[in-house]
């Protein structure tokens, strides 16, 4: 009886301990849906989406982030290009080639880059990767190709430690399956074991997406931050997490309003790309 | 004629001397079966001959295997061109999780055929010789591991031809299906004599005697007793085969 009791008991801890989770997420929900989606209403959703005119404080205000939109997209983008081949190669090193003394040494170190707070890595860029833009074009030093290093270097422990375990997980039938048709070590890995762990990867480089997009305090130490849409990688940009939270602290009214309604769209690309990680995850459960 | 000849082979896992003294011959065109009880070295030495037991660590082995004159740990063979001339087919079906196509180019496209004709032509008769074209010919695309046990083993099986192997081992290929999947396996594998040199390992002593030409019994690391099939199953020499095939131990 009391054993049952106790059983119980826990049972409901656990299950408070989830629902906390959940209400937050739904809280969270509510708070910016509730907060941005009048706004949006009021202003219009293409005049929001569409505009290019970012002003605040002029009268009438403009409230168009497509600038900040197209710079969250390209740094991200462009910190996929860079990030995904070195981190998924990085893994394969580390899964089937890697000495084991080396490994020692690798994976805590990858594991401490997963645990940087982003302010260093933010620092870090201040200090390496901006000087080396402005020898490079001129300029600040602060701009979409500055971001873009940082933001590839960021994703890189999420990339390699889900790549990683990925490939580890290939059953090791695969590769001695395919040695023992005479193919080497590294035709084995690369055509056979590697193309096996392919929606690990795949998860892997979805969620460095949603790592980049949502970077914030790092970016906007050496984005430069200016609101209008870029026409080069050379030059300044603005993204939408680094919209709200350069301006947050002083915004009142339609201003605030606003820039709730830029964490709408941020929230909405969360959304999105979480949605493709389950899909994946899911078709993986059905093969 | 002697395709393939062990002389005086030992072999080491760490301390453990898993095999100790194999003198053997495999003759060409012909079925050699590996029995024996569990533990006592049938796949340690089959995987001797396609030295599949250079990945484990710790593995150390004294001795001479020849594949015709060639001794195939010598410094210089080249490891990836002995695997290609000795093709192997494992307990459990391993076909790649790629499509049945991919599957049976994977090795011609290794060695470096390129010619999409030729890599078509050596799929269809590759698949044949492992008698499964008929039952996935509609149906290249497909991914192999949606096939049956049965059938991800002939496609294995398939795979293994498709480099043009000179000697094919086979650690209990049939071990993991059922009793139709195997009659399928054991027919296509008498067929495959004529072509082939095969080495095949089965705990089935029926299997064994259906099929093989000459059988090898092992104990504890030793081969006891070595000849032919019919002689070792109707009037073996040594008590220890006596006992073994007819189920008194093992
Ligand atoms: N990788 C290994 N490391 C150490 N010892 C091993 C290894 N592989 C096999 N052995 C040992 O070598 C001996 C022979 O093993 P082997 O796998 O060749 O037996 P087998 O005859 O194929 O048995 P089974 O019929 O169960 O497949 C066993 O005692 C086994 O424990
Ligand atoms: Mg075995």
């Amino acid at each position: 009886m009391k054993i049952k009791k106790l059983d119980s008991f826990m049972q409901g801890v656990f299950l408070i301990s989830a629902l906390i989770s959940v209400m937050a997420i739904i809280l969270i929900g509510i708070f910016v849906f509730g907060g941005g989606i009048p706004f949006i209403a009021e202003y219009g959703l293409s005049n929001f989406l569409l505009g290019e005119k970012w002003t605040p404080s002029n009268t009438p205000a403009a409230f168009g982030i497509l600038p900040m939109i197209i710079g969250s997209v390209t740094v991200t983008l462009g910190a996929i290009v860079i990030g995904v081949p070195v981190g998924v190669l990085t893994a394969v090193f580390m899964a089937e080639f890697c000495p084991t003394k080396l490994y020692k040494v690798l994976k805590p170190a990858v594991n401490l880059m997963a645990a940087i707070p982003s302010i260093v890595y933010g620092f870090f860029a201040l200090q390496l990767i901006v000087p080396f833009m402005r020898r490079l074009f001129g300029g600040t030093g602060m701009n979409m190709l500055t971001v873009i290093l940082l933001l590839g270097i960021m994703i890189l422990p999420t990339i390699i430690g889900m790549s990683e375990s990925a490939i580890r997980a290939v059953p090791k039938s695969y590769y001695s399956g395919s040695l023992a048709l005479g193919a080497s070590h590294e035709r084995s890995i690369m055509k056979v074991s590697l193309p096996a762990a392919k929606s690990g990867v795949l998860s892997s480089v979805i969620l460095g997406i949603g790592r980049a997009i949502g970077e914030t305090m790092a970016v906007v130490l050496v984005a430069g931050n200016q609101p209008r849409i870029p026409d080069s990688l050379t030059q300044g940009v603005r993204t939408l997490t680094t919209n709200i939270v350069l301006e947050m602290s002083y915004a009142t009214g339609q201003h605030r309003e606003a820039l709730i309604a830029t964490a709408v769209v941020l929230f909405g690309f969360i959304l999105v790309i979480n949605g493709i990680f389950l899909l994946i995850k899911r078709k993986e459960a059905i093969r | 004629m002697s395709k393939v000849t062990i002389k005086e082979l030992n072999l080491f896992y760490g301390k453990f001397q898993a095999l100790h003294n194999i003198n053997l011959p495999i003759l060409k065109n012909e079925i050699t079966a590996f029995i024996g009880p569990s533990g006592c070295g049938k796949s340690t030495l089959i995987k001797s001959l396609n030295r599949m037991n250079d990945l484990v660590e710790g593995c150390t082995i004294s001795g001479e295997v020849k594949m015709d004159d060639e001794n195939i740990y010598a410094k210089e063979c080249n490891i990836n061109l002995l695997r290609k001339r000795v093709g192997m087919v494992f307990q459990q079906p391993n076909p790649f999780p790629m499509s049945i196509y991919d599957n049976i180019a994977y090795g011609p496209r290794t060695h470096g055929i390129k010619n999409k004709q030729i890599v078509d032509e050596l799929v269809e008769k590759s698949l044949r010789k492992a008698a499964i074209w008929e039952e996935v010919k509609d149906d290249l695309k497909k991914n192999a591991l949606s096939l049956s046990g049965g059938q991800q083993q002939r496609i294995c099986i398939a795979r293994a031809l498709a480099v043009d192997p000179e000697v094919l081992l086979m650690d209990e290929p049939t071990s993991a299906l059922d009793p139709i999947s195997t009659a399928k396996i054991e027919e296509l594998v008498i067929g495959l004599k004529k072509d082939y040199t095969l080495v095949i390992v089965t705990h089935n002593m029926q299997q064994a005697s259906r099929i093989s030409d000459k059988t090898a019994f092992f104990l504890n690391g030793k081969i006891i007793e070595y000849d032919e099939t019919r002689k070792i199953f109707t009037n073996p020499k040594k008590q220890e085969t006596e006992d073994y095939i007819s189920g008194r131990f093992g």
